[in-house]
């Protein structure tokens, strides 16, 4: 399902909501955790989960190609970590 | 953040009531849990993809015991930043 799809049923499950106002509220969903997110912030919903920002540390790596050595910095990355009742439920519990 | 911000989010921008607001997030995110309950995945542009993976049965260890055992079959749930999320938490 993508981000218009979702937009489309939530407009269907809701008699009154415009196509258009449902995609501004997907938006608006998914746009505050990754402002949330830029500013560090862990971002919780209850039974469904957790967005946290991970710092993932310096390393050398080599160029494939050229055989060089690389240095890569430091790097913040997302990470979602499922909720109980999600994954209860994608596990069929 | 909470589920709670995001509700003040849209009673602000768009102007429903705080509890049609509230009523319309949980229902962004049943719509989310039940896709993903029939196996479907979640995508995301500019955010990411929610996929549901099948884990086949793995030997394990309790690490407090030492004791070998079988970790079960199971569906697990993961995230898949995009590009673009991943990108903008480095600038």
């Amino acid at each position: 399902m993508t981000k218009s799809q979702l937009a489309e049923k939530l407009a269907e499950t809701n008699g009154v909501l415009t196509r258009k106002e449902a995609e501004t509220i997907v938006n608006i969903v998914f746009d505050s955790i990754q402002d949330a997110l830029q500013n560090g912030d862990k971002v919780e919903i209850r039974g469904f989960g957790s967005f946290t920002v991970r710092e993932r540390g310096p390393r050398e790596a080599r160029n494939p190609k050229s055989g060089e050595r690389v240095s890569i910095p430091s790097k913040k990355t997302p990470f979602f970590k499922t909720g109980k009742e999600l994954r209860e439920r994608v596990n069929d519990l | 953040m909470t589920k709670a911000d995001i509700v003040e989010k849209i009673y602000e921008k768009i102007g429903f009531s705080k509890k049609e607001s509230a009523e319309l997030v949980d229902k962004v995110f049943d719509i989310i849990k039940e896709t993903l309950e029939d196996g479907e995945k979640i995508k995301i542009a500019g955010f990411g993809n929610f996929v549901v993976k099948e884990k086949s049965d793995r030997r394990g260890r309790n690490p407090q015991t030492g004791e070998e055992i079988t970790i079960t079959a199971r569906k697990i749930l993961t995230f898949k930043p995009s590009q673009v999320l991943k990108t903008t938490l480095n600038i």
